[in-house]
């Protein structure tokens, strides 16, 4: 059995390991099988950097054609999964044809690598950086290894960043006017605002702030859209009159955002919105949806 | 339907009590373990029980307190937790990522209070961003109580004056802006709790709201109790905020209860030198507001203060309470036109009581509002309301009950017109009320002004007043009231005699208009107290103003005359017979014989005309027989006339008894021992001679009727006037004709056919005892009664 097995098994280890692996801030990835793993956080203009080496199992020989490493930015659309779009591929050449017979090691760098994407797990996309180490080999098949890292772009504070002003109403029903103090939040943001009730006719029972992400893939006629609802707030209990003024405070920190992404590659868009949800005694729901945009603040550790 | 319903509310109680345990359980066990996440995690389910709609204030209560509980055991993992090292601020942040916002906003709260004690961040700011959120609960009951989470965690830690948390400046102002801006958001939802729900269950939410006021009231108490309050922040901020709460909520329950609370939270002294301000808001208020007990009990609280020292009493006189007062009572009852005129009664009742404690030296301020009050009922009528007579009746007494003086209150103008607006019966309890104290204190009423004025007020006892019916009346009650009013009259006196017979006059004027009934009360002692000055001005000198229109006895008689004769009428024959024999013995006294004889002359014809009972003619008989016997200004002649007809008057009695008696009794008017020209001892023998023979007839008639001859008694009478005329020494009584009455007696009683009588017996021996005592005496009575054998 062992004998079969072995028979089976790649002829070499392949282990990719960076430069600076030991400072370097890693983060959480959720893989396709559904685990999380722990990986490098890299973002645009950085160098990445460091060794390769290649393990052949004991008495045995790599013969091969060549070893190259590859970084490869990808988008992956789930309706057509397996199909991976690079938007992102550099190359480095590590070895000339040959044979390997001990362990070798190769150092590789990619320096200054342009990463405007970061790193997405949606619903039906998936944006993903990873490294592709490939022995070539004629009859038998190319040997491969992958190593995912995760890129994260931050943005400075938007220079313009209007708050969000609005008076809303069905006509001798209901009227309010809503106020959140931005447009552009970072993650770890509150949104600060208030409700002010002009009119109010109706019996309501409870008032909610949705956080809504808006994914839309595909382009044209194959545009398909996903929405979720991220944050469910309650911002109001019972049935405000006319005057009162509702204030909101919405910590965005406890919940899984990610920066807006427009038009990425001309694949997906991902997109946020406020919903503000009024219901009546009779369960009616009145709403009114904003759009915000999400971006990533450096943070100050 | 409804018993369901309170069954259906036990189980949804009992079921928020098991969610809200359960979750405490865990919440205890993530408290014992420090896992902070957990514990919020469970504090929040627990509170989330909270959010029933399902349960009455009562109920909601009931759970809202076992919330409370669990929260102070978070609270105490909140603080220890921040001992750990974790930051109060992130903590203050973790709590509101709640998605529920009641849970959420409680839990903020009770961070809150550890934030505020961290002193990491000013109290004020905490506060401020506590009030500020807890507008999110827009539902009234779980509102009300959140903010009463508040203010109970906060209460401790506003930045007063003095306080641990006082901050740099202004502190005071953050600290009362936090409070009234709670109690403002409460008062809110408090009153639109009415609103909310079905109309047919308005009168039960008004009574859940009433469950719910003192949650809104406590924020008053609160605002009471900070140091930092002084009078001018009061004046300028704190009075005038609450008001204009008060009055734009336009709610009836609210408003009420809002100025009660007000009145009683904050000092009398603020009140004071606030009252426009805190009266300006009366007339405002929802007209169904129940304003007579708000401002009765400010008024009554004003006038304890200024019992309590006399220090304060510039103060009223400076902000000028009573005209004030005065003024916002009017403008109330204006605003309030449906206002039951009891309300109106009482707030003048209020307002007269706070006058007499505050300015009892200012008697106009009391008459003017009695005359306010007069104003307002004026073209009302009579009152018939029970509530509003009641009130009245408080409204006069209170002068009465302050300066335990009639006198003061008959200065008061306006006082019979407050009374005309009784009813007959409530008063004459007023009246009687009004001599009570006049009894009570000893009240000398001494003017004619005064009693003019007192007989206006109780002229409700002296005369029938329109539309009273004689037969509504109890005959005690009457009798009762009349007396009371005799006992007056007898109380009014003055040392000048002029005045004190101009005073009898006004009586006089007075009780005669009283109809038959009353006179028979009010004619005599008004006729004693006549008699009373007459015996005084006799003391003096004739006349001596030594003019025509000065008092004499002569015009009183005349008077008086006048008077009795108004019995006539009653009639009251016997009554004003014995009146005439007084003022004939008072003429008598004072020499004038005409009016005596007058007197006299009119008792008798009285006798013969109008009194026909046997038995009243008897004890008229004697009453005259006594009179005349004292009278020694008549002439000869005028007394034998009057003596001649006594005497014939005594022997047309009807009983034979009776008869006797008169005549023997007759036999003293012409023996007056000090008068020598008044002993006419052969008459005095004749009518007691006539006298036994009547005796003797009495028993002869007795045997022939009945069988026997009765009694001796009348024999060992007669005997006796003997004893008397003999010892007085009568020369016409003679031992022997004693000692043969004796004999006569002896043997009648011996006889067998004489009824034996104890009683007679003991008499008769007991006289026999009475000369054996004289004889033994010795010297000129011994003498004297020496012959006479017994």
């Amino acid at each position: 059995m062992n004998y079969l097995i072995g028979a089976f098994k790649p002829s070499c280890h392949i282990s990719i390991t960076f430069t600076d692996a030991k400072n370097r801030k890693q983060v959480q990835l959720k893989k396709e099988n559904g685990q999380t793993v722990m990986v490098p956080l890299f973002q645009s203009q950085e160098n990445i950097a460091g060794k390769i080496s290649i393990d052949p199992i004991q008495g045995k020989k790599v013969e091969h054609n060549g070893v190259k490493v590859e970084l490869l930015g990808q988008i992956e659309m789930y309706f057509d999964r397996g199909n991976f779009y690079d938007f992102t591929s550099l190359v480095r050449e590590l070895d000339v044809p040959g044979e390997i017979y001990e362990r070798k090691t190769y150092p590789f760098e990619f320096s200054t690598v342009e990463m405007p994407y970061e790193t997405y797990n949606g619903v039906n996309v998936r944006l993903r950086y990873v490294l592709k180490v490939t022995i070539s080999r004629g009859y038998a098949g190319s040997i491969v290894e992958y190593q995912d890292f995760v890129v994260r772009n931050y943005s400075p504070p938007p220079s313009i960043n209007n708050s969000i002003k609005m008076e809303v109403g069905i006509e001798d029903c209901l009227h309010i006017e809503f106020e959140y103090n931005k447009s552009k939040y970072h993650l770890k943001d509150v949104i600060i605002g208030k409700i002010y009730f002009l009119l109010v006719r109706i019996k309501i029972k409870n008032m909610d702030l949705e956080i809504r992400r808006r994914e839309s893939t595909g382009s044209g006629a194959n545009t398909h859209v996903e929405t979720e609802t991220l944050a469910k707030f309650e911002l109001m209990d019972g049935a405000p009159v006319r005057g009162e003024s509702i204030p909101i405070r919405l910590f965005l920190s406890p919940y899984e955002l990610t920066p807006t992404h427009r038009n990425i590659n001309n694949k997906f868009s991902v997109k946020y919105y406020l919903n503000l949800v009024l219901v009546d005694e009779e369960d009616r729901r009145y709403f009114k949806q904003q759009e915000i945009t999400i971006y990533r603040l450096q943070e100050t550790s | 339907m409804i018993a369901n319903g309170a069954e259906d509310e036990e189980k949804w109680l009992a079921a928020g009590i098991a969610g809200l345990q359960q979750n405490a359980f865990y919440m205890h066990r993530a408290l014992d373990s420090n896992n902070l996440r957990d514990a919020l995690k469970y504090s929040a389910q627990m509170l989330s029980e909270l959010r029933t709609s399902k349960l009455s204030p009562h109920k909601y209560y009931e759970l809202y307190m076992r919330a409370f509980d669990e929260l102070r055991k978070l609270e105490m993992f909140f603080k220890e937790e921040t001992r750990r090292g974790c930051s109060v601020i992130d903590l203050y942040e973790l709590v509101q990522h709640a998605g529920n916002i009641l849970p959420r906003l409680y839990l903020l709260c009770t961070v809150g209070s550890v934030y505020i004690k961290s002193k990491e961040a000013p109290a004020k700011d905490v506060l401020k961003d506590l009030v500020e959120m807890c507008r999110g609960i827009q539902h009234p009951v779980r509102g009300l109580f959140l903010r009463s989470y508040l203010s109970q965690v906060s209460r401790d830690k506003l930045p007063d004056i003095g306080s641990e948390y006082e901050g740099d400046a202004d502190t005071v102002v953050d600290a009362v802006e936090f409070v009234l801006q709670n109690f403002t958001e409460m008062n809110k939802l408090w009153v639109r709790m009415q609103y909310q729900g079905p109309a047919r269950e308005k009168e039960k939410r008004e009574k859940e709201r009433s469950e719910l006021r003192d949650l809104v009231g406590k924020n008053l108490h609160v605002l009471g109790q900070i140091e930092g309050v002084d009078l001018d922040m009061y004046k300028d901020s704190v009075l005038p905020r609450v008001l204009e709460q008060v009055v734009n909520c336009k709610d009836e329950l609210a408003q009420f209860y809002l100025m009660d609370c007000i009145i009683q939270v904050f000092p009398d002294e603020y009140h004071l030198q606030t009252l426009d301000v805190l009266l300006g808001a009366c007339p405002q208020l929802q007209p169904s507001v129940d304003i007579k007990t708000v401002l009765s009990q400010l008024m009554e609280r004003l006038a304890n203060y200024a019992a309590s020292s006399s220090e304060v009493l510039p103060e009223f006189l400076q902000v000028e309470a009573f005209s004030k007062l005065s003024n916002a009572i009017g403008k109330v009852i204006e605003a309030q036109p449906d206002m039951p005129i009891m309300g109106v009664v009482t707030l003048y009742s209020s307002l007269l009581k706070f006058t007499l404690h505050v300015h009892p030296d200012r008697l106009d301020y009391a008459d003017q509002v009695l005359g306010a009050c007069v104003k307002k009922l004026s073209g009302k009528g009579k009152i018939e309301d029970n509530k509003a007579t009641k009130q009245i009746v408080a409204l006069l007494s209170a002068p009465l009950e302050k300066y335990n003086d009639i006198v003061t209150a008959l200065k008061l103008s306006n006082y019979p017109r407050v009374m005309e607006f009784l009813d007959n019966a409530t008063n004459k309890v007023m009246a009687t009320v009004i001599i009570q104290s006049i009894m009570k204190n000893r009240t000398q009423i001494s003017t004619i002004d005064k009693v003019e004025a007192l007989f206006e007020l109780i002229k409700g006892l002296i005369k029938d007043l329109d539309g009273t019916f004689d037969d509504e009346i109890d005959e005690d009650d009457f009798k009762e009231e009349q007396n009371s009013v005799a006992r007056l009259i007898q109380m009014l006196y003055n040392d000048d005699l002029e005045e004190m017979f101009k005073i009898i006059s006004t009586v006089r004027k007075h009780i005669l208009t009283g109809g038959s009934k009353r006179l028979i009360f009010t004619v005599p002692p008004l006729v004693f107290s006549s008699l009373k000055l007459v015996r005084q001005l006799q003391g003096q000198e004739e006349n001596p103003f030594g003019d025509e229109e000065s008092t004499t006895p002569k015009k009183i008689f005349q008077l008086l005359n006048q008077t009795i004769e108004a019995l006539s009428n009653v009639p009251a024959p016997e009554l004003a017979l014995r009146l005439y024999l007084q003022c004939a013995e008072a003429a008598n006294d004072c020499e004038l014989e005409p009016v005596a004889y007058e007197f006299f002359t009119q008792a008798y014809i009285l006798y013969e005309e109008e009194i026909s009972d046997s038995k009243a003619q008897v004890t008229a008989i004697h009453l005259i027989i006594g009179t005349l016997q004292r009278m020694q200004v008549f002439g000869v002649e005028n007394r034998d006339t009057l003596t001649h007809k006594a005497t014939g008057y005594s022997a047309k009695l009807l009983k034979k008894p009776d008869q006797c008696r008169a005549v023997y009794a007759c036999s003293h008017l012409f023996w007056v021992c000090d008068q020598e020209n008044l002993k006419d001892g052969e008459r005095v023998l004749i009518c007691l001679k006539r006298a036994l023979r009547i005796a003797n007839a009495a028993q002869q008639m007795s045997s022939a009727t009945r069988g026997s001859t009765g009694s001796v008694t009348l024999f060992v009478e007669i005997l006796n006037k003997y004893l008397y005329f003999f010892e007085k020494g009568n020369a016409q009584i003679t031992s022997s004709s004693i000692q043969s009455l004796i004999e006569l007696i002896t043997t009648e009683m011996q006889s067998d056919s004489t009824t034996p009588d104890p009683a007679t017996n003991a008499f008769f021996a007991s006289t026999l005892r009475y000369i054996q005592f004289q004889k033994q005496k010795g010297g000129a009575v011994g003498e004297k009664y020496e012959p006479i054998k017994a």
